[in-house]
């Protein structure tokens, strides 16, 4: 890469975003030079995303300013933020499928006559040029339904590519791509910097950012922990601004034995829409008051494997064991009936309901141990969810206020306690400190060492490397659907980790899936 | 209400309390305010004879109102029971007029309490069918109740050809006289159908409070997925609730062909509307997870004494209809503004509290 002076085409200034109950981003500069790839780096939740997001016009700054040629602009809406050159490929795929490709890429900007006739062919023999360019076949007037999740994110390229932005940011564009297809994407993107786009591109593939960034930023828990151009940089000092020297706490507070294992699973395997095994003949064990932390990136299969165990998915195949007796049980309310809960990766949508009241959402998978005949006890339900609000230190001022209205670190909780009401023998907890504080999160994690060392075997999922190496007695790491390596969780190194999570995804090794060493 | 731990809001902010106190209680001050408005402007209003007649016209209303509550509720809706009613009082009048003809000279008649417990299992069976085609067949509860409403009311005027049933007296022989007196009769003073209400509001109440079958009806309405991973079995709850529908709406078949003394095909058409509107009115909301079945009873009650109260006043049934159609829509934008009070209220505590 070249040296040469790149023009800064937006600077964002002391940028901060709070949401209720999180400090998304703090204090956080950061500059897209036009003509060269800026790369953006963290962990899950570092403020990667959201800082695209105030960019884009999606989210509106806390405080803090955006510049633009030295001016100070400010993006209301998606609208404004196009208007003035920017555009974006978001990392969720933002897809109509009920309408054609063509319809899709122009959504919002058709192409019309006197402003009322849509010139279809026009945008057809566009969307056409445009996947011309992007070497891909795929038809103008196909349905979007009817694509591979590949071709889809092909399609949100090309979608951003239409708007003729002047700086294109680029979230996880190569998630769902294949090697050939990256390969092409990178032929894209190099034309556009001769053509003078800034592209800020994120990923969490660092040597494809080390390949193809000229300059990179590094986030971590929201605030700015490393900004310069990309000579020189290799994958140690990505990974230790992305973590940094400085550890939270997690300090490890009860040594304890292990007790007999209390859940296995053999075998597991769940077919995903596309004819890809999602899960992936996953067999683990886990033992009375363990903690496993299973490692992995987006899509490597781990919230699918937790909703195998919670019954979602009828078509997988595999047996589950709990405390060495069969899992027959059909259904969510058996099994929970077996001793398994689970904390749900999406509090919102699958944790909570956010009308009812915090008691009610507390005791909704618990309500038989409340019956007496067919009768609710209701002293007794306010009982018990009272102690497990003090044994959690749930900060609420009423309990029968809507749990909508606690903070995203509170809310966990109630969904945590909701689990162990169910008095669980174990608990599966899906990224147990996504979108809450850091203060929150320490607790989180302090219960959760408490609840292991009172013999509850605990299996959790985290995109977070430090989360997963300082909290788990065991590291399981997942790839497209299998596990690529096992850790002892007190020796492992994080190259380890970072190696196994990324088997499968190597441009070369397409074929198969290698087992990673193990030092259980 | 109790409160656990820590801080209770401070006394400052008393005025909102009060306030959200006025906007909970607002069916009941409009219930209130209602009767006394009606008690100085039409004559008779007050006296005993109207309220009974006001009366069974409301119960009419709340049974389909409360069955409708817990539908709503799951976040669903039952647009069939105005037809269930039409469809179950002609299967009660055809029992009682012709029995069931069984092809070799014979005829089946049924006694009064047998009849009356079929007609209710055919309410429920349509509630039942409904149930399958939203929980398993996945149709949309407005598109598979749309349906229903259109068959079980074809079926209630195929039975006939579209004649009523007259003059259900019953036979002596077979045991089934009597049948007037559902519709009719009174204990101590109350018409059954009354007593009826009674019984079904208080059931429903319960269900809805202290079962955790209750729990579940809110929860699946609040948020269907959370509720399945929560163990909640989602497609029982809607089976039960399309099916405590059409329950109801057949016991207001029952009466309404008791107190004819006959049964016509057309009867209950619009009911549907009837029962939603009050429903929605005692506070009962349509993307769902809220409501109260007393407030349902009590939205009948405004609906019911506002309609009658404007018949005895003499004014035009259009300006009835227009004036109905308006208290609905001010229920509901109330309905939000306290929504959105309480939210406030309970983010204020909560800051209190952290």
């Amino acid at each position: 890469m070249t040296e040469a002076k790149h023009q800064i085409g937006l600077s964002v200034r002391a940028a901060n975003k709070v949401y209720p109950g999180t400090h998304a981003l703090k204090d956080v500069d950061f500059d897209v030079r036009l003509g060269a790839v800026n790369v953006l780096v963290g962990e899950n939740g570092a403020g990667k995303s959201t800082l695209m997001k105030v960019i884009a016009g999606v989210e509106q700054l806390t405080s803090g300013e955006i510049l633009m040629q030295g001016e100070k602009v400010t993006f209301p809406d998606t609208r404004t933020a196009a208007a003035h050159g920017i555009g974006i490929v978001f990392q969720e795929l933002n897809l109509f499928p009920n309408m054609t490709v063509a319809d899709n890429i122009f959504i919002a900007r058709e192409k019309t006559r006197a402003g009322i006739d849509i010139a279809a062919r026009d945008q057809r023999a566009e969307a056409a040029a445009l996947m011309q360019r992007l070497e891909h076949d795929i038809s103008p007037d196909a349905m979007v339904s009817d694509l591979r999740i590949g071709e889809q994110q092909i399609v949100e390229i090309a979608k951003a590519l239409a708007q003729d932005a002047r700086i294109l940011i680029m979230d996880e564009p190569t998630s769902a791509l294949s090697a050939a297809e990256v390969e092409i994407l990178f032929r894209v993107i190099a034309d556009l910097k001769k053509r003078g786009v800034g592209i800020v591109y994120i990923s969490h593939r660092l040597e494809e950012l080390i390949r193809i960034g000229d300059y990179i930023t590094v986030l971590r828990d929201g605030a700015r922990t490393g900004a310069r151009s990309m000579d020189g940089v290799d994958v140690p000092w990505i990974v230790q601004n992305m973590i940094g020297a400085a550890s939270k706490d997690f300090a490890k507070t009860v040594e304890h034995d292990f007790g007999d294992e209390v859940f296995r699973c053999e075998n597991i395997s769940l077919m995903g829409r596309t004819g890809k095994r999602v899960v992936d003949d996953v067999s683990l064990s886990l033992r009375a008051g363990e903690i496993v932390g299973i490692y992995g990136l987006m899509g490597a299969g781990r919230s699918e494997l937790f909703e195998c165990i919670m019954a979602q998915h009828p078509h997988s195949t595999g047996d589950f064991y709990v405390e060495g007796r069969h899992l027959n049980e059909p259904d969510v309310a058996g099994r929970i009936g077996r001793g398994l809960a689970l904390i749900p990766e999406d509090r919102k949508s699958e944790g909570l309901i956010q009308i009812l009241p915090i008691r009610e959402n507390m005791s909704l998978s618990s309500l038989g141990s409340f019956v007496k005949g067919i009768h609710l006890s209701l002293g007794a339900e306010r009982e018990t969810v009272k102690r497990f609000v003090k044994d959690l230190a749930i900060k609420i001022a009423s309990m029968e206020n809507p749990v909508s209205s606690l903070s995203g670190g509170n809310q966990q909780k109630v969904v945590i306690g909701k689990a162990l009401m169910t008095s669980p023998k174990v608990l599966l907890m899906d990224e147990p400190s996504r979108g809450i504080d850091i203060g929150a999160k320490a607790e989180v994690f302090r219960t959760m060492r408490r609840l292991a060392a009172e013999g509850l075997g605990i299996l959790f999922v985290t995109s977070d490397l430090e989360e997963v190496m300082s909290l788990s007695d065991r590291i399981i790491v997942m790839s497209n659907g299998s596990i690529t390596g096992e850790f002892d969780g007190a020796s492992v190194r994080e190259e380890q980790i970072i190696a196994a999570s990324a088997i499968g995804h190597a441009p070369a090794s397409e074929a198969g899936h290698v087992i990673g060493s193990s030092n259980g | 209400m109790t409160s656990v731990t820590t801080l209770q809001p401070s006394g400052t902010s008393g005025g909102q309390p009060m306030i959200l106190l006025l906007l909970k209680l607002r069916t009941f001050i409009a219930l209130i305010a209602v009767f006394a408005f009606f008690s100085f402007a039409a004559p008779n209003f007050l006296s005993t004879a109207n309220f009974v007649i006001m009366s069974k016209h409301v119960a009419l209303n709340a049974f389909l109102a409360i069955g409708m509550t817990f539908v709503i509720i799951t976040g669903g809706i039952d647009l069939s029971v105005g037809s269930i009613v039409g469809l179950c009082g002609m299967v009660a009048g055809f029992l009682i007029l012709n029995g069931i003809d069984l092809g070799i000279g014979y005829s089946l008649y049924f006694n009064i309490f047998e009849i009356i417990l079929i007609t209710l299992a055919v309410g429920v069976l349509v509630g039942a069918i409904n149930g399958v085609l939203i929980t398993r067949l996945n149709v949309a509860p407005f598109i598979a109740t749309l349906g229903t409403l259109y068959v079980a009311r074809g079926l209630a005027l195929l039975s006939s050809d579209g004649a009523t049933f007259p003059n259900l007296v019953g036979n002596e022989a077979y045991g089934s006289t009597g049948f007037h007196l559902l519709g009719t009769g009174s204990f101590l003073g109350i018409p059954v159908s009354i007593w009826l209400l009674i019984a079904v509001g208080l059931a429903a109440a319960y269900i809805a409070g202290r079962t955790p079958l209750g729990r579940h009806i809110y929860a699946v309405g609040g948020n269907e997925k959370a509720a399945a991973l929560s163990g909640v079995k989602v497609n029982r709850v809607k089976m039960f609730v399309y099916m405590f529908s059409g329950f109801c709406a057949a016991i207001v078949g029952l009466v309404i062909s008791s107190q004819l003394v006959a049964s016509h095909p057309a009867t209950g058409e619009t009911f549907e509307l009837n029962a939603i509107a009050a429903a929605v009115l005692g506070g009962t909301s349509m993307s769902g997870g809220r409501g109260r079945i007393g407030g349902t009873i009590i939205g009948a009650f405004v609906i019911g004494v506002l309609s009658d109260g404007l018949v005895m006043m003499g004014v035009s049934s259009f300006w009835q209809t227009v004036i109905k159609g308006l208290v609905i829509i001010a229920a509901v934008v109330v309905d939000q503004a306290q929504q959105r009070l309480q939210a406030r209220v309970a983010l204020q505590q909560q800051a209190a509290a952290a």
